[in-house]
């Protein structure tokens, strides 16, 4: 058996403990009056949390040349999947009901539960391709696809921002949160474009 | 007496059917031995009890006994809270506010009026009769509880103070001690929340100010010492924790108006028509309920409030 480092025990114990909290506070009934928005807000705030941490994996070894953490970003992208996975099970299956009547409108006309909705979508490749048979059979469009997390990070970001009563674009209302995912999102995606990582690099050395 | 509003303790949370059982009861007795049994209903003394308010007039129509069966439990409307100055987790609320000091207090009501005054709240509970009214409130976030306040019609306040031709709008304004409200220190809103009505909006029957709930003395949370309750608007217009009431000729800048506009509008009327920008409005969850409910016009209130808006663009009514 593999020994089990500490980092690793970390990233998964770390990565399971939204959920562990999930089902601790159903089995001690420990919800707000408003259970199945707590559900939705815990898993989204979940997903988004684990795909910023996964993104931020290149930036740390740019930055810091740290590598060890670079075998979990696979992880941390799935951890993310799943909690978006059940935040969407959770929006559709049990706070609609699937009643098509009023999704329609909720989901496609609002642009926050649109891009949400976009973005999940978006996941789902990657989330299938994250293994080794589906490296395998996308050959060297993998690192293409995979870039689309450029692109599905930011729009996550907009979707918690708009879920909120507040402007994030004027900083105004209740947008602290979004705001300080946003900035990360941005830093971290900024630390990748290639003529500013290779002045990181060499200001590190 | 110690008036300072008391926390209360989820031991001593009514339960809906004891609530129920009790108003019955206590309609049955009738008013004068109404306050004994309610004390000896709670098993508390009388010198525990914060000064109660206690329904003066039961209103039975049908609405409000329909109403009735829904009410939401005293211990949700206790335990999940929009108050920002507090904090935005609605659940923190109530543990954030529960030293808060609701007393003395003093509400100043001012601007163009012939009469102005400062009310003590001792002087509010003392010179008004406190009524029970059942009311649907439905949040502009698309859920919505029903909850049984205690209160006086806005319209006797005004009476009283009398305003002149010229007032047009009234303006209101919640307490806004950074001392005691930890959330002011965020500045991303603009404090002091204030909300206003149009006068004819103010003066409309259901519109109240509330000073308790389930019989029992507003708690921090709900806005102690006491709020306001319009029931056909969604729920930000019903400010907490007045310490200001203004009579104006122009329409008062609300909290949520100043944030963003284009989505928090001054009448903010209950409409699933009209979607808040960037979610539907078409259906809400009631607090206790697990399937969502279709939302009502008006809140439900259409025939008591709709001939206030004839004439208007619907869309500017947001």
């Amino acid at each position: 058996m593999k020994k089990l480092k500490p980092l690793s025990i970390l990233v998964h114990v770390g990565s399971l403990l939204p959920l562990a909290k999930l089902i601790f506070d159903f089995l001690t009934n420990n919800f707000s009056p408003n259970p199945i928005q707590d559900l939705e807000q815990q898993t989204g705030f979940a997903a988004i949390t684990l795909l910023i941490l996964s993104l931020a994996i290149t930036p740390l070894r740019t930055l810091f040349n740290w590598r060890a953490p670079a075998k979990y970003r696979r992880v941390l992208g799935l951890y993310a999947f799943l909690y978006a996975t059940l935040h969407v099970t959770v929006y559709f299956a049990i706070d609609y009901a699937f009643d098509f009547s009023l999704l329609f409108e909720a989901t496609l006309e609002k642009r926050y539960t649109l891009i949400g909705t976009i973005s999940y979508l978006l996941l789902i490749p990657l989330a299938i391709t994250s293994y080794k048979w589906g490296m395998k059979k996308i050959g060297k469009n993998w690192k293409k696809l995979h870039k689309t997390v450029y692109l599905i990070a930011p729009m996550l970001i907009l979707h918690f921002a708009w879920a909120r009563k507040g402007d994030i674009f004027s900083l105004q209302g209740d947008v602290l949160q979004p705001l300080i995912y946003g900035v990360l999102v941005i830093l971290f995606l900024v630390v990748r474009i290639p003529v500013i990582r290779r002045k990181l690099i060499s200001l590190r050395k | 007496m110690d008036t300072k509003s008391i926390p209360l303790h989820p031991s001593e949370v009514t339960p809906k059917d004891q609530y129920l059982s009790r108003r019955d009861f206590l309609k049955q007795a009738g008013i004068v031995t109404a306050g004994a049994a309610l004390l000896a209903a709670c098993g508390t003394s009388a010198d525990e009890t914060p000064v109660t308010p206690v329904p003066q007039n039961l209103s039975a129509d049908q609405e409000t006994s329909s109403l009735f069966k829904e009410l939401t439990a005293e211990e949700s409307i206790l335990s999940y809270n929009n108050y920002y100055e507090f904090s935005t987790d609605k659940e923190r609320v109530a543990k954030l506010s529960k030293d808060f000091q609701s007393s003395p207090w003093t509400i100043e009501v001012g601007g163009l009026v012939n009469n102005p005054q400062n009310f003590s709240i001792e002087e509010i509970l003392g010179n008004f009769s406190i009524e029970e009214r059942i009311y649907r409130m439905r949040c502009v976030e698309a859920w919505s509880m029903v909850i049984p306040w205690n209160g006086f019609p806005l319209a006797e306040l005004l009476k009283a103070v009398d305003p002149t031709p010229d007032a047009k709008f009234v303006r209101f304004e919640t307490l806004a001690d950074p001392d005691q409200m930890p959330g002011l220190s965020n500045g991303l809103y603009p404090w002091p929340y204030q909300e206003g009505l149009r006068l004819d909006e103010a003066l409309n029957d259901l519109t109240i100010l509330s000073t308790g709930l389930y019989g029992e003395t507003l708690a921090s949370q709900n806005g102690a010492p006491i709020r306001l309750v319009v029931p056909w608007k969604y729920g930000f217009k019903s400010i907490k924790s007045i310490v200001k009431i203004e009579l104006t000729a122009e329409q008062p800048s609300t909290f949520w108006e100043d944030i963003a506009p284009k989505e928090y509008g001054f009448y903010a009327n209950v409409n699933p028509e009209i979607d808040h920008p960037r979610w539907s409005q078409a259906s809400e969850r009631r607090i206790g309920e697990l399937q969502r409910r279709d939302t009502l016009p008006f809140n439900g209130y259409a025939e008591e409030v709709a001939h206030l808006y004839e004439g208007m663009d619907p869309a500017t009514l947001y």
